[in-house]
């Protein structure tokens, strides 16, 4: 069937059993809403240096927006920030894909677990869900990075 | 097959539908749940839409020759309809508009216009409900916001009803103007019109009624309500989109201000200023949706043809139906009244701890169309402590099998994620 393209099995146990759930402390906040459906996420990040030390977040949706975010935590965590930034563009251009990306070695490589929502590519009305917690994290990652720099200027 | 009583021959009706005929997702029938969104339209309604193109496409209003006479007639001819359609007093209280939505921002603007004794202003009162589509929350905020008038709201119950217990606390005399849905579309609650009428009439406050969920499925007679304005939207009633209804009273249609200037709203213009034209033209600026009210026209012919009577009857059976077979599924919880009484025909709900946008995927797949999210109600799945609903809602076209398929459907998705 093709609801199982979408509902992947990596997917559907990164829904139940979520990694890094709840809010810890962190660098920046940020809360990003989807209008269309009411999906909802609160997600801060915590950086040492330039090396992610924690994204934790808590929120409210789909299975496809609370995997995704199991799934970022569990894949940006310990990573430096260069990495974590192509892992996120890499995500986004899958996730834009349309259906039209197979992903290669080289994909799942980068993408790990994440690669398991390449058939959301091919539901518009899902993509947002996907993105919602990796568009945080790209937002929070701007804010807490802009305050270090604000920091580090008037210090 | 379920036999109800009361119920429409939807054998013959569907054959009008030619999109219910649609086979999705690798053959599975098109079962249509979504009519609170929008509902599908029947042959004669577009048939009327192509005729006007092929036939009489011009501009009203604005021509001497043919086509511009017989395109306003066509136009103008829709107003008539409309206004029979609701038992108007005068087909001049029939202002056209782009949807529901205009028409409500229309009341809006004209009260934040005008001068006494309607003018909302910083010393007067604004109320509406908490179970109103957002079209009925944000034009009342964004004018308390301009003139510093004070918003107040009328919260809901458990079972989904207003809660009128504090109703002479909440519209009192600084309350210029009541505007409530007169059915949710979230919660399916039909709204005890005559208790608010009657409070804002002994304080003399205006009142606006959303019927968008009403005008599609039980007759409406503006008379009756006695509200001061009544607006819907057409393409849930058959229609296009592109066209809504705000009917208000004469009187105050002459006293209020225009809200859009333009073309065909004027009497005289000059460099300096201008005169309006009266209504209904006052507050019709520029070129309207013509071949849309022409269509409107034609589905309030349509729905005549069946009478408003009966399609609330068939509905009424359905959402008889429809309750006792959803109390079957397990972990199912209706939010609004979880019997038919005082009720339409759309029905939320949720399912144990099943997202709405995870329910909605695999019903899509069986090819049920429901909705999922808000609805555009936001403040009602606070209110319940839910993130969403998926929400079922019929027409003059649906059938008992159709939530037979919907049951069934439910019950194939907690399997899927049981
Ligand atoms: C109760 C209610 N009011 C207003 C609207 C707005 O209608 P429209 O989007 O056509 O302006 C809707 C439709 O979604 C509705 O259900």
């Amino acid at each position: 069937m093709k609801l199982d393209s979408m509902y992947q099995e990596v997917i559907l146990d990164h829904y139940k059993n979520p990694h890094g759930r709840g809010l810890r402390d962190g660098d920046a906040e940020v809360h990003h809403v989807n209008p269309t459906c009411g999906d909802e996420i609160t997600l801060r990040v915590k950086y040492d240096g330039t090396t992610i030390s924690d994204v934790s977040y808590e929120g409210q949706g789909c299975s496809i927006s609370q995997a995704s975010a199991s799934v970022l935590n569990e894949l940006l965590v310990g990573k430096e920030l260069a990495e974590a930034q192509k892992i996120q563009e890499t995500f986004l251009e899958l996730m834009q894909s349309k259906g039209k990306i197979e992903p290669d070695d080289a994909m799942e490589d980068v993408l790990e677990d994440a690669v398991a929502f390449a058939g959301v590519s091919k539901y518009p009305a899902r993509v947002k869900c996907a993105l919602l917690s990796w568009m945080a994290w790209k937002d929070a990652t701007a804010q807490a990075l802009d305050g270090a720099d604000a920091e580090r200027k008037t210090a | 097959m379920t036999q109800l009583p009361g119920l429409l021959d939807t054998e013959a009706l569907r054959k009008d539908f030619p999109v219910l005929d649609r086979v999705v997702h690798d053959g599975r029938k098109l079962v249509y749940l979504d009519n609170a969104a929008t509902s599908q339209k029947p042959r004669q309604v577009l048939d009327a839409l192509s005729e006007y193109y092929e036939r009489y496409n011009a501009n009203v209003h604005r021509g001497v020759h043919v086509l511009a006479e017989e395109a306003t007639a066509l136009y103008e001819g829709a107003r008539d309809k409309v206004a029979a359609f609701i038992n108007a007093p005068s087909r001049d209280e029939v202002i056209f508009t782009k949807n529901a939505s205009e028409s409500l921002n229309l009341v809006a603007n004209m009260l934040g216009w005008a001068d006494e004794p309607y003018r909302v202003d910083h010393e007067t009162e604004i109320v509406i409900t908490e179970m109103e589509h957002h079209s009925n929350i944000v034009p009342w905020q964004l004018l308390a916001q301009r003139t510093g008038a004070k918003l107040k709201w009328f919260g809901l119950t458990d079972d989904g009803r207003l809660d009128l217990s504090r109703i002479d606390e909440i519209i009192t005399e600084k309350t210029k103007i009541v505007s409530f849905v007169l059915v949710s579309n979230i919660l399916g609650t039909v709204n005890p019109v005559e208790a608010i009428v009657r409070r804002a009439q002994e304080v003399g406050a205006l009142v606006c009624v959303d019927a968008s969920q009403a005008a599609p499925h039980m007759p409406l007679d503006v008379q009756a309500l006695q509200a001061d304005f009544v607006a819907f939207t057409g393409h849930k009633m058959c229609g296009p989109t592109g066209i809504g209804v705000l009917w208000g009273r004469q009187e105050l249609l002459e006293d209020l201000p225009p809200f859009l200037g333009g073309g065909e709203m004027i009497e005289t213009v000059s460099m300096h200023s201008s005169t309006y034209a009266p209504a209904p033209h006052k507050f019709e600026a520029g070129t309207p949706p013509i071949a849309q009210a022409v269509g409107l026209g034609a589905a309030i012919d349509y729905l005549d043809s069946i009478g408003m009577d009966r399609i609330l009857a068939h509905e009424h059976a359905l959402t008889e139906y429809a309750v006792k077979r959803l109390a079957e599924v397990p972990d199912l919880r209706i939010i609004g009244p979880t019997t038919a009484e005082d009720r339409g025909a759309a029905i939320s709900f949720t399912l144990g701890d099943i997202h709405p946008h995870d329910v909605g995927q695999v019903l899509d797949e069986q090819g049920i169309a429901v909705r999922v999210g808000h609805h555009c109600a936001r403040p009602v799945c606070l209110r319940y402590g839910i993130p969403a609903t998926t929400r079922a809602s019929f027409y003059l076209y649906s059938t008992p099998a159709e939530i037979d398929a919907l049951v069934e459907g439910l019950e194939h998705v907690r399997n899927f994620f049981g």
